[in-house]
C-alpha cells in the first residue's frame, strides 16, 4: 500500500469552517475527481497538495507519495505535476523550448533532449511545432502541449485543476481522451478537480466532493441524462 | 629592495609634506614657476558666453606650452554653485586640496567671501604683470564695488555700463536718466531692465540712482551712515513713474543680461543694459542682434568696474592659478582679449605707459561697428558701497518684485 | 508607499515561493532591501542634513554654530511669501490634475483602437526632451514674439512689432501649468500603458459596452479603478516635482514672485552668502508643501472614489462619446503638438543665422552653431552615456534584488522601510544635494565621476523602482508555481523565465532611469567638483548666455540621448519576442 498518492487525514479549514476533509489513496493509473461549485475548496487542496497553500488555511493531515511523506518539501521537491486551466507556457519560450524546460537536468546531451522534445510532440500530434510560438496555437494545442510539458517533468502524481473548462465542446471531449489516455499509460496517481460532471464522467475513476462525501452516482446519472 | 623602498616613502613623505606646508611665497615668482610646472589648474567661470570660454581655451594652450600648466575650464551658470563647492569643502573640513583653483567672480562674491576668509592671499600685487596695471592712478583696479582688494583678487578685464539700442526703431536714445523716462512715456511697453538681485538689473538702479541723485557723496559710504530714506526717495519716485510704461507693464522682468538681450533680438524692447561694450557687436556678429544696433552711454558718465580672478582659501594648484592670472594681464592675452573679433573687452593695463611694441598692440585693433572707442566710453563713475544695493534689492522686491 | 497596492500580490507570491528550500549558498538576496536602504540612506540622510541645517541657522562654514530660528523670522518676513506658496501649490495641483485628466481621456477614448497607437508613437519620443528645452522651446512658441504670431505676422494680424501682452511667466502661472503638463503627459500616458498590459481592459470595456455603456464612461467606470493603484506613485512623483521644479519655472512662470522653489535658488545664488539660510528655511518649507499637497492629493483621491462608487451605482451609460473622443484627441493633439513644436522651433534656431519678427523663418541658414559645438559633443555624450548607463544598471540591479526579495520572502522591515528611498523626489533638490555634496568631500569615498555616478543613483533609483515595482509585483504568480511543479528552482525561475517575460518593463523602467541621470544638473556640477562635464551641465551652462542656436543644438542632443534610451526599450523586446505574439 505504499505506491500511489495518499492523502492521509487531510482537513483545510479557512477561519473554523471546514472545506476540505480527504482520507483517499489515489492508486497508480486511476483519476480521483474531487467535484463541487466554485469556493468550495478544491484550488486549495491543490496547492496543498504542491506544498504551496496560503497560510491563512489551518491544515492538518499526511501526504504520501509512494510512501515519501512529502510534509515540508516545496513545489519543487514534491515532484508533482499541475496543469492549470489556463495552459501558463511561457510565451517568451518556443513550444520545443516550452518542453525542454520540463525535462529534467538528468537527460544529458543536446540531442537526446532534443529527441524526447521531438518525441513527445509526435504523441502530441504536433510534430515540427517545435520552433513555433506558443500564441500561435490553437486552444487545444496548447492544452496538449502544456500536458506534455508537464508530462516531460517525469512527475510521480498528476494534479488537473480544471484543464478543460477553457475549451469548446469537441475539443474538450478530444483532449479529455488525449489526456487521461496518458495518465494511464504513464500509470501514475491523478487527481482532477472540476465541477463539470462530464470531466468527472470521462475520468473514470472515483468521485468524492472535496469533504470526502462520495459523488459517483451523482456524475454517473449527469453524464447518461 | 630595500633602497626603492625607502625612495617611494621619501617622496611619499615629501608630497605630503609638500601638500601640507603648501604654498609657495607669492614674492618667489621663480618659486611659484617652479611649482606650477606641471599642476592643473580648475578654473570655475560663467560658460554662458562660448567666446569667452573659447579665449579662455586659447588661454588654456598658452599656459600649457610656456609654463607647463594645465588650465581646465569649469562652466558654470551662476559662480554660485561654485562657491558652494567651496563652503562644502569647508564644511567637510577640506581646508586643503580644495577643488577648485582659480574663481571669476563679482564685486558682491568678493565681498562676501572676503568676510568669510574664503579667499587666499594676498597674491596679486606680487605678480610681475602687476606693474604694467598702473593700479596707483586707477583706483578700480584695488577696490571691487568699494571694498579694497588688498591683494586678493588679480584684475582681467575692464567692464563698463553701457546702452544699446535699434537706431532702425530709435535714431535718438535718451541720454539721461530723466530723458529714459520720458523716452518710455512716448513708447511705452519698448524698455525693461533685468530683474533685481540679477547683476546688471542692480547695476541699472544704481546707474539710475548716480543719475537721480543731486550728491552721490553719501552712496560711497556704507549706508548706516546716511538718511536711506531721503538719498533714494528720488528713484523711488522716478522707478514709480517710469513701471507703468515699461515692457509688461512692469508685471514681469526678463530674468537676466541674455534673457534681456533675446527681448531685443525678437523686436519685444528697443532699448537694452549691457556691463560689456562689446556685447552689441558680438551679437550681431552672432546673428543675435539686427545691424542696426549701436551702442551708446550717459550723458553723465557709466558705472565702470574691473573683472576680478580670485583663489579660494583651501586652493590646490596656488601657484598654477598665479601663473594663468599673470598671463592673462599679460599685454598679449590683453590685446587679444580687447580684440572684438576674439572678446572686445576692455583692458586693465595703462596702455599709454607700455613699451611701444606692446602698445602697437592695442593701436591697431579694430573694434567693430557697434563698440564705442575708450574716449567715447568716458571715464567710468566708481560703483556704490554694496550696503547701498542690499537694501535698494530689497525695498525694490517689496515694491515692484515679490511684493508686487 | 507601494506596500499597501501590493500587499495582496505580494502575499500571493509569497504563498508560493515561501515553502521552496534555501539553498546552499550564503543567502543575500533576503538582505537585498536593507542592503539598498543602507547604501542609500547615507546618502539620503546627509542631503536631509543638508536641507535642514541651514534652515536652523547652522553653517559652520560661514561661521554659524548655534542654532536659531532667525532663518524661519527672516522667511516669513519676506513679502512674497504667500504669493510663491501659493503658486507652487497651485502649478503643482493644476498641472498634475490637467496631465492626468488628459491621460486618462487619451486611454478611455483611445485604448485598443488603431489611433491608440499612432498617439503612443507620437507622444513616447516626447518622453527624450528635457524639461528645460521644452520650457524655452515652448516660451518661444506662445510669446507674443513667437513662432505662431510670426506665422501669422504681419499678414493677418497686421504687427510689424509683437504686442505687449504678458503670456509667458503670466501672474496666474498659467504658461507654467500648461507646460508641466504637456510634458509630463508623455510620463504618465507610459505608466498608465505599463499599467494596462496587466488588466484585461478590452474585454470589460466591450462587457460593458454591450450593457449600453458609452466607450468613455466604460472605461473610466470598469478599468480606470483597477489602473490608478498601478499609477499613483508616478502620479505623486509627478506632483513632487512640479512643486518643486526650478527650471522650467525660471522660464515660463511669473517673477513677481515666482514660485517658492525658484525663490530658493535665487536665495542661494546671492552673493549675500548669509541668504543661504533663507534658502534654507525655504528648503524645509517646501519640503512641508510638497509633503501637504500629496497628502491633499491622497484626500481628494478618497473623496473621488466614494463620489466615483456612487456614480458607478447609479448605472449611467454616458453616451457623449464621439464629443470625448475628439476632445481626448485634441487635447493629445494640442499637447504633443505643443511639444513637437517646441523642439522643432529649437531645431531651426540651432541652424539660424539672423532671425527676427515677424519673419517666419530665419532669413539665412548657417550650420555655424553646429561646428562651434562638434568637436565638444562627441566627449560630452560619451560621458553623459557611460554616467547614465552605470547608473542605470546599479538602480536596475539593486531594485530588481529588493522585488525579488520581495517575491521570495515577503514583506520584512527593509522592504517596508523602501519608501525612504522616495525621499530624494520630494525634497528640493538644491539644498538636498548640498548636503550631498558634503558627505563626498567628507569621505572622500569616490573621485568626482564615482561621486557623480553614486549622487545619479539616488535620484534613478525611485524613478526606477516606481516603473517597475508594480508590474513586477503584478506578474502572474501560477507561472512561477507552473516553474517550480517541474522542478524550476528560484534561480531557473528568475533567470529564465521572470525576467525574460518582464523584458519590456525592465527595459522601460531602465530607459526612463537613463533618460532621469541624463537630466541631472546640480548632482552632476556639484557632486563632480565642475569636473565631470556632461551634456546637461554644458548645455545649463551655455544656455545662461541666452542664445537659442546654442540652447537648440543642445535641446537636440540631449534629446536624442534619451531617445536611444527609449529606442532600444521598444526595439530589444520587438526583436528578442520578433515571434512570440504573446508579449507582443
Amino acid at each position: 500500500m505504499t505506491d500511489g498518492l495518499s492523502l492521509e487525514g487531510v482537513r483545510i479549514a479557512l477561519r473554523g469552517v471546514p472545506l476540505v476533509s480527504l482520507d483517499v489513496r489515489i492508486a497508480p493509473g486511476e483519476v480521483l475527481t474531487i467535484m463541487g461549485p466554485s469556493g468550495s475548496g478544491k484550488s486549495t487542496l491543490l496547492s496543498l497538495l504542491v506544498g504551496a497553500c496560503p497560510p491563512e488555511f489551518e491544515t492538518r493531515g499526511r501526504v504520501l507519495l509512494g510512501g515519501r511523506d512529502l510534509a515540508g518539501l516545496g513545489p519543487r521537491e514534491r515532484r508533482i505535476g499541475l496543469l492549470f486551466q489556463d495552459d501558463l507556457l511561457f510565451p517568451h519560450m518556443s513550444v520545443g523550448a516550452n518542453l525542454a524546460f520540463a525535462l529534467p537536468p538528468s537527460l544529458k546531451g543536446r540531442r537526446a533532449r532534443r529527441r524526447a522534445v521531438e518525441a513527445a510532440l509526435e504523441d502530441a500530434e504536433l510534430a515540427s511545432f517545435a520552433d513555433r510560438d506558443p500564441a500561435t496555437l490553437s486552444g487545444g494545442q496548447r492544452s496538449r502541449v502544456a500536458l506534455m510539458r508537464t508530462l516531460l517533468g517525469e512527475p510521480q502524481a498528476l494534479l488537473l485543476d480544471e484543464p478543460f473548462s477553457r475549451l469548446d465542446a469537441n475539443l474538450r471531449e478530444s483532449l479529455r481522451g488525449f489526456v487521461f489516455d496518458r495518465i494511464r499509460a504513464r500509470g501514475i496517481p491523478a487527481l482532477l478537480v472540476t465541477h463539470d460532471a462530464e470531466d468527472a464522467a470521462a475520468a473514470g475513476g472515483r468521485v468524492v466532493d472535496p469533504l470526502g462525501r462520495g459523488a459517483g452516482t451523482q456524475a454517473k446519472a449527469a453524464s447518461l441524462s | 629592495m630595500r633602497r626603492p623602498r625607502a625612495a617611494l616613502w621619501a617622496s611619499l613623505l615629501a608630497a605630503m609634506a609638500g601638500a601640507a606646508t603648501a604654498e609657495t611665497d607669492p614674492a618667489d615668482w621663480d618659486g611659484v614657476l617652479e611649482a606650477a610646472e606641471g599642476q592643473t589648474v580648475y578654473w570655475n567661470a560663467w560658460g554662458g558666453d562660448p567666446r569667452t570660454n573659447a579665449y579662455i581655451e586659447w588661454a588654456a594652450d598658452e599656459v600649457l606650452s610656456r609654463f607647463g600648466v594645465e588650465l581646465e575650464l569649469v562652466k558654470q551658470s551662476d559662480i554660485s554653485a561654485a562657491i558652494s563647492t567651496v563652503l562644502s569643502e569647508k564644511s567637510a573640513g577640506k581646508d586643503e586640496g580644495g577643488s577648485i583653483d582659480l574663481l571669476w567672480i563679482n564685486g558682491e562674491n568678493f565681498a562676501a567671501m572676503k568676510e568669510k576668509d574664503l579667499l587666499f592671499g594676498p597674491w596679486a600685487e606680487d605678480l610681475p604683470n602687476w606693474s604694467l596695471l598702473g593700479a596707483e592712478d586707477n583706483p578700480a583696479l584695488t577696490e571691487d564695488f568699494t571694498v579694497p582688494t588688498e591683494g586678493l583678487e588679480a584684475p582681467w578685464s575692464m567692464a563698463q555700463v553701457v546702452f544699446y539700442h535699434d537706431s532702425a526703431r530709435v535714431p535718438e536714445p535718451p541720454k539721461t536718466v530723466r530723458d529714459l523716462l520720458d523716452w518710455t512715456r512716448a513708447n511705452e511697453g519698448r524698455f525693461t531692465y533685468p530683474q533685481p538681485p540679477n547683476f546688471l538689473g542692480t547695476t541699472f538702479l544704481k546707474q539710475a540712482l548716480l543719475g537721480l541723485v543731486e550728491d552721490t557723496g553719501p552712496l560711497y559710504a556704507p549706508v548706516s551712515d546716511a538718511d536711506y530714506e531721503a538719498v533714494t526717495a528720488p528713484l523711488w519716485d522716478w522707478l514709480g513713474e517710469l513701471t507703468p510704461t515699461l515692457w509688461r507693464s512692469g508685471a514681469a522682468y526678463p530674468q537676466s543680461g541674455p534673457a534681456q538681450r533675446q527681448l531685443m533680438a525678437d523686436g519685444e524692447i528697443d532699448i537694452a543694459i549691457s556691463f560689456s561694450p562689446a556685447e552689441a557687436s558680438a551679437a550681431i556678429a552672432n546673428f543675435e542682434l539686427p545691424e542696426s544696433v549701436r551702442t551708446y552711454v550717459l550723458d553723465g558718465g557709466t558705472i565702470g568696474n574691473a573683472n576680478f580672478l580670485a583663489i579660494p582659501y583651501n586652493a590646490t594648484a596656488k601657484e598654477g592659478a598665479m601663473v594663468v592670472a599673470n598671463f592673462l594681464m599679460s599685454p598679449e592675452a590683453q590685446a587679444r582679449k580687447q580684440d572684438p573679433e576674439v572678446l572686445g573687452a576692455l583692458t586693465v593695463l595703462d596702455v599709454a605707459a607700455l613699451g611701444e611694441e606692446d602698445r602697437a598692440l592695442f593701436e591697431d585693433l579694430d573694434l567693430g561697428i557697434a563698440t564705442l572707442t575708450p574716449e567715447e566710453l568716458g571715464s567710468p563713475l566708481a560703483e556704490p558701497h554694496p550696503s547701498w544695493m542690499e537694501r535698494i534689492e530689497e525695498d525694490w522686491d517689496r515694491r515692484y518684485g515679490a511684493g508686487q | 508607499m507601494p506596500v499597501s497596492k501590493a500587499a495582496g500580490s505580494v502575499r500571493e507570491a509569497r504563498i508560493l515561493a515561501a515553502p521552496m528550500r534555501p539553498g546552499r549558498r550564503p543567502r543575500l538576496l533576503p538582505l537585498a532591501p536593507l542592503f539598498t536602504l543602507v547604501v542609500l540612506l547615507g546618502p539620503v540622510a546627509a542631503g536631509l542634513i543638508g536641507v535642514l541645517a541651514p534652515a536652523f541657522g547652522y553653517y559652520p562654514a560661514l561661521g554659524a554654530t548655534e542654532l536659531s530660528l532667525a532663518p524661519v523670522r527672516s522667511l516669513l518676513a519676506w513679502p512674497g511669501l504667500g504669493g510663491a506658496v501659493r503658486l507652487s501649490a497651485v502649478t503643482a495641483l493644476a498641472s498634475t490634475a490637467l496631465a492626468l485628466g488628459v491621460t486618462l481621456l487619451i486611454c478611455a477614448a483611445w485604448h485598443g483602437t488603431r489611433a491608440f497607437g499612432a498617439i503612443e508613437r507620437l507622444l513616447s519620443p516626447l518622453l527624450s526632451v528635457p524639461h528645460a528645452a521644452a520650457a524655452l522651446g515652448l516660451a518661444f512658441l506662445i510669446s507674443p514674439s513667437g513662432w505662431i504670431i510670426r506665422a501669422l505676422s504681419p499678414w493677418a494680424t497686421g504687427w510689424d512689432l509683437p504686442p505687449d501682452v504678458l503670456i509667458v511667466g503670466d501672474p496666474a502661472g498659467l504658461a507654467l501649468i500648461a507646460g508641466l503638463a504637456a510634458k509630463e503627459i508623455p510620463f504618465l500616458l507610459l505608466m498608465t500603458l505599463a499599467a494596462l498590459s496587466q488588466i484585461p481592459a478590452r474585454r470589460s470595456v466591450l462587457l460593458a459596452q454591450t450593457q449600453g455603456y458609452g466607450r468613455v464612461t466604460a472605461w473610466v467606470k470598469t478599468v480606470f479603478p483597477r489602473v490608478y493603484p498601478q499609477i499613483r506613485l508616478p502620479i505623486y512623483a509627478v506632483l513632487a516635482f512640479s512643486a518643486s521644479v526650478v527650471d522650467v519655472a525660471v522660464i515660463l512662470g511669473p517673477s513677481t514672485p515666482p514660485p517658492l522653489s525658484v525663490q530658493i535658488l535665487r536665495w542661494l545664488n546671492d552673493p549675500d552668502l548669509s541668504m543661504r539660510f533663507e534658502a534654507g528655511a525655504g528648503a524645509v518649507l517646501q519640503f512641508g508643501i510638497v509633503l501637504s499637497l500629496l497628502a491633499l492629493w491622497r484626500c481628494g483621491e478618497l473623496a473621488l472614489a466614494r463620489a466615483g462608487t456612487a456614480w458607478i451605482a447609479r448605472g449611467a451609460r454616458g453616451r457623449a462619446d464621439a464629443a470625448w473622443r475628439g476632445l481626448a484627441a485634441l487635447a493629445a493633439g494640442l499637447s504633443a503638438g505643443a511639444v513637437l513644436l517646441a523642439v522643432a522651433g529649437l531645431a531651426v534656431w540651432s541652424f539660424a543665422g539672423f532671425w527676427s519678427f515677424p519673419d517666419a523663418l530665419p532669413a539665412g541658414l548657417t550650420l555655424r552653431s553646429w561646428e562651434g559645438q562638434l568637436p565638444g559633443l562627441a566627449e560630452l555624450t560619451g560621458t553623459t552615456i557611460l554616467i547614465a548607463a552605470v547608473a542605470t544598471i546599479i538602480s536596475l540591479l539593486l531594485v530588481l534584488a529588493c522585488l525579488e526579495a520581495e517575491y521570495r520572502h515577503g514583506l520584512r522591515p527593509g522592504t517596508r522601510a523602501l519608501w525612504l528611498l522616495y525621499i530624494p523626489l520630494i525634497v528640493p533638490q538644491t539644498t538636498f544635494v548640498t548636503g550631498l555634496q558634503t558627505l563626498a568631500i567628507g569621505t572622500g569615498l569616490a573621485g568626482p565621476t564615482g561621486s557623480v555616478i553614486a549622487a545619479h543613483v539616488v535620484f534613478v533609483l525611485p524613478y526606477v523602482f516606481l516603473s517597475l515595482g508594480d508590474p513586477f509585483r503584478a506578474w502572474d504568480p501560477r507561472y512561477g508555481l507552473a516553474a517550480a511543479t517541474l522542478g524550476a528552482g528560484p534561480d531557473r525561475l528568475l533567470w529564465q523565465v521572470r525576467l525574460p517575460m518582464l523584458l519590456r518593463p525592465i527595459l522601460t523602467a531602465a530607459a526612463v532611469g537613463f533618460a532621469v541621470s541624463v537630466g541631472q544638473y546640480l548632482p552632476t556640477l556639484l557632486l563632480g567638483l565642475g569636473r565631470v562635464p556632461t551634456l546637461t551641465t554644458e548645455a545649463v551652462a551655455l544656455s545662461s548666455g541666452g542664445d537659442r542656436r546654442l540652447i537648440g543644438v543642445y535641446a537636440i542632443t540631449q534629446t536624442a540621448v534619451p531617445l536611444l534610451g527609449f529606442a532600444a526599450a521598444i526595439a530589444l523586446p520587438a526583436v528578442a519576442f520578433r515571434n512570440r505574439k504573446g508579449l507582443a
